[in-house]
């Protein structure tokens, strides 16, 4: 403890000996440490701002299908409507929302146009709370109930359909037993979405009167759940598939969707490497601040070593150096992180680029989202990686000859 | 048992193609609390010795053995270990550690040691004042003339009460006043302590306070003589 004591004087003495040169290295490792976690906070932001809405265009968290529903989506891939110990799980607190659909592959027609489509039979009230639709409402207004009569489709389908609100369309569907159904419905109302597929593809319509038009009785084709993020959700994944049962089908969004399932773990991986290679463009100076710190006072360590310091304390002296010498610079570069990101809550106006955002599912606005996951490893990235980087100048201020080293002046 | 024994021992220079020999087939013994003096010309081979003694440099042939111990063959820690614990330095130039204040800088080798921190500001002040630096402890050496320097050093090689000192011309950069002081400290350390000192030097104020001169001339030792003691 005593030798850490003056280990740890020595060191913090000795970094500022020469102040200029110690200044300009906390200040680049504070302006690279801002650029790290800058930089993560952005892209980090911008991936979870995809992921969100992507999540909240359907598919929640996690879903539940019929076992053979995702490869062939037809109207006889139904299952039971939540009951017994999975509607349990559903209304527990574990569960922040869901919601049961009908969903099949449907034609729909105006008087002009035909589209594929597919026909969502919702719960609005559930719904409010899962997806994204409730609240992207241009006009009209949402379903009202599960019998709800009319239609809501998207801005783009209402555009290439050459039709409006109160005018009636036609959707044809398949029933179970294979055959044609059809049924007019009045558009009720037009919502807005990120991606121009969701507005062109999908159309709104209540739960039980989807359940009447396809004759399905009250069988649904999924079920959406919603947890408390849409990150680790390993253990509520498990917990609803025990509880629905292994005749049913239960995955996380990130399997639903593998693009942006990859993207994240990809994502994960890229913050690393950023951080990396930021911190190896900084170890040059790093490495060159202790080299010049080491060779001005070869005299001072020949002098340590003949009063008896052994070589492992001079090395441990120079890697103090080098981490006071991080640490000041990470706490700067952290806290100018942290300053830029508060001031930026409320996000950054791309609107310029927001053609090419909204392709990836993400919105005009970028909203820096500054992970406490992030924060770590790039701390202790930096610290780790200073360490390894300051061990060649340490190692060879611990190798000289005491008698060589007090020989130079 | 011997403080200092040296058997043989050489130790060459190169320079280019050259072969300088700094010590050429040295024996040597000296026994606790004697007071020696190295003495040559410049280039004779006193320091070289003395450092050789003191496990600061290695020799290429011989043994020395430092109470009982061989250390030409001890590695880099252990041997500080035994320079920590056994030797203390006074080198020519002061060579104090400037980012240090005089306290502290002789504390460090206690510190080193594992003394506690009241013990090692209790014995670095008591030694100050001896050394008659009492009120100039928390400077540092930047802010110190040559002789206060210097007798920091002293300070810090004998706050330890080592077994044995090395000075390596310890006088070289005092006045006569102060060059009196230190070898009377010296003079009575060896008594009151039974301190073995070597001391390198070429002043003769210093090797009258010497019972014993060693003189080395090319590296090798010409004269071994004791004398009776100012």
């Amino acid at each position: 403890m005593r030798i850490w004591s003056i280990v740890g004087r020595l060191a913090w003495r000795n970094l500022w000996r020469n102040k200029r040169r110690t200044l300009i290295m906390i200040s680049a490792v504070s302006v690279g440490i801002w650029a790290m976690l800058f930089m993560t906070a952005l892209l980090r932001g911008m991936v979870n701002e995809m992921i969100r809405g992507t999540v909240q265009v359907l598919p929640g968290h996690i879903q539940i299908h019929h076992p053979e529903y995702r490869d062939d989506p037809n109207v006889v891939n139904a299952i039971a409507p939540p009951q017994g110990k999975l509607l349990a799980l559903l209304q527990s607190d574990a569960v922040v929302a869901w919601a049961s659909r009908v969903r099949v592959p449907a034609v729909v027609s105006s008087e002009r146009e035909s589209r594929s489509v597919t026909l969502l039979g919702i719960d609005p009230d559930q719904e409010r709370s899962v997806s994204f639709v409730a609240d992207s409402m241009v006009a009209g207004r949402f379903l009202e109930g599960r019998s709800d009569a009319g239609i809501v489709i998207g801005r783009k389908l209402a555009e290439t359909l050459e039709t409006d609100i109160g005018k009636r369309i036609v959707i044809m569907s398949q029933d179970p037993q294979n055959e044609i159904v059809d049924r007019g419905f009045r558009i009720v109302g037009l919502f807005d979405a990120k991606l121009q597929s969701v507005e062109e593809g999908l159309v709104f319509i209540g739960i039980g009167t989807a359940q009447d038009f396809l004759r399905l009785g009250n069988r649904v084709h999924e079920i959406s759940v919603l947890g408390p993020g849409f990150r680790d959700l390993a253990a509520l994944n498990e917990a609803v598939a025990a509880a629905a049962g292994p005749d049913l089908e239960t995955l996380p969004w990130y399997e639903l969707d593998s693009y942006f399932g990859t993207l994240l773990q990809v994502m994960d991986g890229f913050v690393l490497v950023w951080i990396v290679v930021i911190f190896l463009a900084l170890s040059f100076g790093l490495v060159n601040t202790l080299v010049m710190a080491v060779f001005e006072r070869v005299h001072e360590i020949g002098l340590m070593l003949a009063l008896g310091m052994r070589p492992m304390v001079i090395l441990a002296q120079v890697v103090v150096e080098s981490v006071l010498l991080l640490l000041i610079g990470l706490g700067i570069g952290n806290l100018l992180a942290w300053t830029t990101v508060a001031r930026l809550h409320a996000g950054i106006d791309v609107s310029v680029v927001a053609e090419g955002m909204e392709m990836f599912g993400s919105s005009a606005m970028l909203y820096p989202e500054l992970a406490v996951n992030d924060l770590f490893m790039a701390n202790t990235v930096v610290i780790l990686l200073g360490i390894v980087a300051s061990l060649s100048p340490a190692w060879r201020a611990s190798r000289y000859q005491p008698v060589e080293a007090l020989s130079k002046v | 048992m011997s403080a200092v024994r040296c058997i043989g021992v050489s130790r060459i220079f190169r320079q280019g193609e050259h072969e300088v020999r700094g010590l050429d087939n040295v024996s040597l013994e000296i026994e606790k609390g004697e007071f020696v003096c190295l003495v040559a010309p410049s280039g004779g081979g006193k320091t070289t010795l003395l450092n050789a003694i003191g496990g600061l440099d290695r020799p290429d042939s011989g043994e020395i053995w430092v109470a009982g111990t061989r250390i030409d063959t001890l590695g880099k820690s252990a041997l500080a270990e035994m320079r920590l614990n056994h030797i203390g330095f006074v080198f020519q130039a002061y060579n104090l550690i400037p980012v240090l204040t005089a306290r502290e800088n002789v504390e460090f080798v206690m510190q080193l040691q594992g003394v506690s921190a009241d013990e090692r500001q209790h014995r670095a002040d008591a030694i100050l004042a001896e050394v008659g630096l009492k009120g100039l402890e928390d400077r540092r050496p930047a802010k110190m003339s040559g002789g206060q320097q210097q007798r920091v050093a002293v300070a810090r090689a004998i706050v330890s009460e080592p077994a044995m000192v090395l000075a390596d011309e310890p006088t070289a950069n005092l006045d006569s006043h102060a060059a009196e002081q230190l070898m009377e400290l010296f003079v009575a350390l060896n008594k009151k302590h039974d301190t073995t000192f070597i001391i390198a030097t070429h002043d003769p104020r210093v090797m009258s306070y010497a019972g014993r001169i060693v003189r080395l001339l090319d590296g090798r030792i010409v004269e071994d003589v004791r004398q009776e003691a100012a």
